[in-house]
């Protein structure tokens, strides 16, 4: 192992140094079988769109319209996944659930809120300011753009009255 | 029964998105994009929406639906604004999520500490 890590050299150097870092971190990454994290996944993924499917049907049975029903519970699960984004339970839900805690739009808001929480030392400006959008930012621009570039195309097939 | 389906779509999403993790290794970030543009696709091309009738909260609650979201807020805005809409549309329809999701980042940032992480 010695020289592997110290100074450039030559070519096979660096691939032994290359090598030798991906042999790391297989080692250090989470072992666990590809099913067993699937089968969390399904779990933690499908009980928080059961809670959104209670918040859904609790909303419609109080009379609120159907587009606003959808946007109240969007707004409760975000609201609910900072505060446990703020107590710190979600990252432990994070461990043991993976794209389950990821998927869900709580997962987002908890993207938004963990970094805002960390980096509140450096900042409202440059700490809080930027580092809220770290995840968020890319995740809008994209749907934003993505979004637009459809849209471009419904408006450009109106337009020559295809649509 | 509203449950039932909600658990298993939203369920299923989950579950791919973890193999596609497992066999990427992608971070977080670049999954949540993937997942948003999905469902901006999945919604234009007219896929998603019988799926969310189908699943309910099952097909919104994910971030695909969030995408699905920002399609029909454009497709909605173009309809009544025509060229205009295009730069009003997707902001329009994912205020709600975006809003909520920075307006109580910021307030929990100012009300909790940060916590090391636990082992």
């Amino acid at each position: 192992m010695k020289d592997i890590n110290s100074g450039g050299g030559t070519k096979t150097d660096i691939e032994k140094r290359n090598a030798s870092y991906n042999a790391y971190v297989e080692n250090v990454t989470p072992k666990g079988s590809c099913v067993a994290k699937c089968f969390k996944a399904f779990i933690v993924g499908g009980c928080i769109c059961v809670v959104g499917q209670i918040i859904l049907n609790v909303c419609k049975s109080i009379k609120v319209p159907d587009t606003d029903a959808a946007s109240y519970t969007t707004l409760i699960l975000v609201l609910l996944s900072v505060i446990l984004t703020g107590l710190n339970i979600y990252p432990s839900i994070t461990t043991f659930g993976g794209a389950g805690s990821l998927v869900p739009i709580t997962g987002f808001a908890n993207s938004v809120a963990a970094p805002a929480i960390e980096y509140k030392k450096e900042g409202k400006v440059f700490g809080i300011g930027c580092k809220i959008f770290t995840i968020a930012g890319p995740v809008i621009l994209y749907g934003i753009f993505f979004s637009w570039c459809a849209g471009l195309i419904y408006w450009a097939l109106k337009l020559i009255h295809v649509l | 029964m509203d449950f039932v389906k909600a658990f298993v779509c939203g369920g299923i999403i989950c579950v791919l998105t973890q193999i596609l993790m497992e066999k990427t290794k992608l971070m977080p970030g670049r999954i949540m994009v993937i997942l948003v543009t999905t469902g901006v696709v999945l919604g234009a091309v007219g896929i998603y929406e019988p799926f969310v009738k189908f699943a309910g909260a099952g097909a919104t609650v994910p971030l695909t639906g969030f995408g699905n979201v920002l399609w029909k807020g454009m497709k909605k805005a173009i309809d009544e604004q025509g060229f205009l809409g295009l730069f009003t549309g997707g902001f329009t329809s994912c205020a709600v999520g975006v809003s909520a999701a920075l307006i109580f980042g910021f307030i929990a940032s100012l009300i909790f500490d940060p916590k090391m992480k636990k082992e």
